[in-house]
């Protein structure tokens, strides 16, 4: 058992939804007990879908155990077909259905349903969304696709992928799929089918039709792509295109898949320029902490780093599967990754590392509240906050200038990050005020210990041999002094100063020791 | 004033559609997300699945993102191994909470569809517990499955195993039960207080320390209508149920503080003059909202069991026109006085088949329906209006202050409906 306040993945049966719910013509039939059906209200509310999920529930309570469960699923999978005429179902079991071993594929499959059914096989004990989702739409995949279809002769004829990856309730997947759509265009190539999101069962079919597949999200797709080369021979591509390198990276690899040339200089969009504009000199060296699924997180890293010069010192995801891409990253960037689903331990990491801009969930959106850290959103677990009216996408060279807003906004900007630093006592303009852009619900100063210290008391004390320190060894100068530094800073110098005392065998942190572990450690 | 008496119609040969099918409702797990916030030193440790984890958290959002006191003790294969083991495990995870939650004096182990069905026996559990971690926690049990309890009905069932809890009382004393803001409860003491009820105590109490005694003196007045069990067991320790209707609406209301006052012996014109401020500032309330509801129709599907008292109060002190009143469960006696006084012929519906409802609703084509959350927006997308069902278990909706609000919470989706252009 695992004590969880919050999670950042559902069961893998939610996974399973998201895939059925971004398709049309397939419904899933899900053997659950009452209560399951809040998973609706995902899609219904965060993603505001004007539509229910495809889902038919047997909500079967205590007093169906002691009958006839099986035939229960069997008349709602029957309801479901005559009501809805799906071109494909999936049928599957959630966790407590799972236990009682209705065996609800064989059900199905034994019912001679007019369309294919898909059996879905989720332990929900051991695995969770991402994995759901990716093993559904393998299966999906696996069984609907044709292998008969293959690419028609090139011809003069423009090359065509397939997008894979996109699901219901995806971080920006909507707006993903219609950047990449758009800059594939540009470059001469045809979507041939987006799956799972705004795919149907027929359109899967023909899959094998495509010349090659673009994963744009591995968490999902990897495995069905793997098997489409396998079977298929499609190959498909690496990169995902999230940054404006990467995104230079995407194409070069796409033009190869396509045997097409690469564009020599693609408009890159506004971001490069964004950043390397003076206005954009604060952000050096900004230590960004960096939580999400691996491959947003892989991505924000690079992003960080490379353009927009922060110094990335934590990075972590989520989900086991792709530890090993947070791993070798993690290696390449000098820290030690993170692979946790505990948010508490996510919690004492971001304090532990004297971030000074959080890139997480809305789990991290939360923690940084908490701990008064500017924040942006980069990764699912969604919120209905991650759905915007407009186009706002992650990918592409549009993606980087969202990114680039987003990421940049919630920070203290240009000179007046100088300015509360000159003048930190004014009563309308300090840091307890936080940023005036953000309205004065921007980070304020985290209430400290040391402000309470008065120099009356501390004056009293002067006659005294030793001058009298708190707990961690300051002088009552010491810690005005440090109250002078900038809140976001403010603890990594004071832990910075502690550990310099501490190897050089001082009891007392007075002003000068301040100082001089500052020298010692000045970038 | 007549209105508040007892109706006398036998409500027994009132026809229901009882239909079995997809239930788009929520498990009783759902009640601790107000729960954990109504009694401020429980802890709701929830053994159960991930599926449960995340029912929570999304049915919560970001409302109690803060320091939930309710958390999961994730069911994993190894658990499933071996009960053996599965109890051990939980004695580990309840260790680990207490020691991070030193301020937790009451814990409930919350039991779930799947601790059910591997029979995992949480009130075994909660005496072992009991005895290691005597006398600075209690611990105690209840289900909130899905298999066993409907959204409301988990909060009857937590309040039901607090019962065993009361020590025994004989004073003389009135007991509501129910959960209830904390502002509606301080109004309701000050009107029991003015109408000459001295002692009055409310399950569940603020802090669990402050449990109330229960004996043949405790007289109860039912502030929510899902909550059978609790009554039971609180009549098998003596105490008396006193039938009313539901305190919604200015009658609603005064019917409800009526059935005390009158068993409480209190004179009937200090009654009248104790609560008619109160009565007609909830009708003054109301009277902003009339135009906007009077002869509107309205269809309830089946959530929170409030149903039946809310078409009551919308039909009789609103002019709503009910086109079906659907109810996850039906408990006639409790409901008695509402269900008399509804209006003849309607239509009520006992459990539910979700997508012969649904033909329903498009075919009666409502004003307005009320629902739950996986279908408000679909049904907004096909043009018809809705009120979220959750928002009326959430609100501060009872009580004559709150007969205004109440109205309202129907009026704004109609009141929106008409203002946007877009």
């Amino acid at each position: 058992m695992q004590l969880t306040v919050w999670t950042y993945e559902g069961p893998p049966h939610v996974g399973a939804m998201r895939v059925a719910t971004g398709m049309t013509g397939l419904h899933y039939v899900l053997h659950a007990p009452q209560g399951d059906t809040y998973a609706d209200l995902l899609f219904t509310m965060i993603e505001r879908r004007g539509e229910r999920p495809p889902v038919t529930y047997t909500t079967f309570q205590a007093r169906d155990l002691g009958t006839d469960t099986a035939e229960l699923f069997q008349k709602a999978a029957r309801d479901a077909y005559d009501r809805f005429q799906p071109q494909a179902m999936i049928v599957g079991a959630s966790c407590t259905a799972e236990l009682i071993q209705d065996d609800p594929a064989g059900l199905a499959l034994t019912m001679g349903l007019p369309c294919p059914i898909i059996a879905l096989d989720l332990p929900s004990y051991s695995h969770k969304e991402n994995w759901g989702a990716a093993e559904t739409f393998y299966q999906i995949v696996r069984q609907l696709a044709d292998k008969e279809r293959k690419p028609a002769a090139r011809d003069g004829r423009r090359p065509r992928a397939n997008l894979l990856g996109p699901t219901a309730l995806g971080f920006r997947h909507r707006d993903d799929v219609a950047e990449i759509t758009r800059l594939l265009g540009t470059l001469g190539i045809d979507v041939h089918v987006a799956a799972p999101m705004g795919s149907t069962p027929a359109a899967i079919a023909g899959l094998g039709e495509a010349d090659f597949n673009i994963v744009l999200y591995p968490e999902i797709a990897h495995e069905a792509a793997r098997w489409l080369e396998k079977t298929f021979g499609q190959k498909y591509t690496k990169t995902v295109p999230i940054g404006v390198g990467a995104t230079r990276e995407f194409i070069a690899e796409v033009c190869l898949l396509a045997g097409i040339e690469a564009p020599a200089d693609p408009d890159a969009g506004r971001m490069p320029w964004w950043s390397r504009s003076v206005d954009s000199t604060y952000l050096t060296g900004k230590r960004v902490f960096i939580f999400g699924d691996a491959t947003h997180a892989v991505a924000a890293a690079r992003i960080a780093r490379d353009e927009l010069g922060f110094e990335v010192v934590g990075l972590g995801c989520y989900n086991r599967e792709f530890a090993r891409d947070i791993r070798a990253a993690a290696k390449l960037y000098g820290v030690e990754p993170l692979i946790t689903d505990d948010y508490l331990v996510v919690e004492d990491a971001i304090a532990a590392s004297a971030c000074e801009l959080v890139l997480g969930t809305q789990m991290e959106r939360h923690i940084a509240k908490r701990l008064r850290l500017p924040c942006a959103v980069i990764s699912a677990p969604v919120h209905v906050q991650d759905f915007p009216a407009r186009h706002s996408p992650q990918m592409g060279f549009e993606g980087a200038n969202v990114i680039f807003d987003t990421w940049v906004h919630p920070l203290v900007m240009g000179l007046e990050e100088h300015l509360l630093t000159m003048f930190r006592d004014d009563f309308e303009f300090s840091d307890a005020a936080g940023a005036s852009h953000l309205g004065g619900h921007g980070a304020a100063a985290p209430a400290d210990a040391h402000q309470a210290i008065t120099p009356s008391a501390a004056s009293d004390v002067a006659v005294l041999e030793r001058p009298q320190v708190d707990a961690d060894g300051w002088t009552p100068e010491g810690a005005r002094e440090l109250q002078k530094i900038p809140f976001f800073v403010r603890g990594k110098a004071k832990r910075n100063t502690e550990r310099y005392a501490a190897e050089h065998g001082l009891a007392v942190i007075s002003v000068e020791t301040l100082y001089d572990a500052k020298a010692h450690y000045a970038r | 004033m007549t209105a508040v008496l007892a109706p006398s119609r036998v409500t027994e040969a009132l026809p229901v559609l009882r239909e079995r099918g997809q239930r788009e409702v929520f498990c009783g797990l759902t009640g601790i997300i107000w729960l954990h916030r109504k009694v401020q030193d429980a802890f709701f440790l929830v053994v159960g699945s991930r599926t449960c984890a995340h029912l929570l958290q999304s049915a919560a959002g970001v409302m109690v993102f803060a320091e939930p006191r309710f958390g999961t003790a994730i069911i994993e294969e190894r658990d499933l191994a071996g009960l053996a083991d599965a109890n051990e495990e939980l004695d580990k995870v309840v260790r680990q909470l207490l020691a991070r939650r030193p301020e937790i004096k009451l814990l409930f182990l919350v039991g779930s569809c799947p601790s059910e069905v591997i029979k995992l026996d949480l009130s075994r559990a909660a005496e072992r517990l009991n005895v290691t971690h005597a006398p600075n926690v209690r611990i105690l049990n209840y289900s909130g499955s899905g298999i066993e309890t409907t959204f409301t009905q988990g909060e009857d069932a937590c309040l039901a195993a607090l019962v065993p809890e009361m020590r025994a009382d004989a004073v003389d004393q009135l007991l509501i039960v129910g959960a209830l803001p904390d502002v509606v409860e301080d109004q309701f003491r000050r009107l029991f207080a003015e109408i000459g009820i001295s002692r009055v105590e409310t399950l569940p109490p603020r802090r669990a320390k402050d449990l109330p005694g229960v004996g043949p003196g405790t007289r109860f007045l039912l502030a929510q209508p899902f909550l059978s069990e609790t009554a039971r067991m609180l009549e098998t320790r003596g105490a008396r149920h006193l039938p009313a209707m539901f305190p919604f609406g200015a009658e609603g209301t005064t019917a409800w503080l009526h059935a005390a006052a009158t068993e409480f012996g209190i004179d009937e014109m200090h009654f009248r003059s104790v609560v008619a401020p109160g009565r007609e500032r909830a009708k003054r309330a109301l009277a902003h909202h009339a135009a906007r509801l009077n002869g509107k129709s309205i269809f309830f599907m089946p959530d929170s069991q409030l149903e039946v008292p809310l078409a009551r109060f919308l039909a009789n002190e609103m002019g709503m026109r009910l086109i079906e009143v659907g109810t996850p469960y039906l408990h006639r006696s409790h409901l008695a006085d509402d269900l008399a006084a509804l209006p003849d012929g309607v239509q009520i519906s006992e459990g539910q088949d979700v997508d012969k409802q649904l033909d329903r609703v498009r075919a009666a084509k409502p004003d307005l329906t009320v629902c739950g959350l996986g279908l408000a927006n679909p049904l907004e997308r096909e043009g018809l209006s809705t009120k979220w069902a959750i928002e009326l278990v959430f609100s501060p909706v009872h009580g004559f202050d709150q007969a205004g609000d109440l109205a309202e919470l129907f009026a704004r989706p109609l009141v929106r409906r008409d203002r946007l252009t877009v």
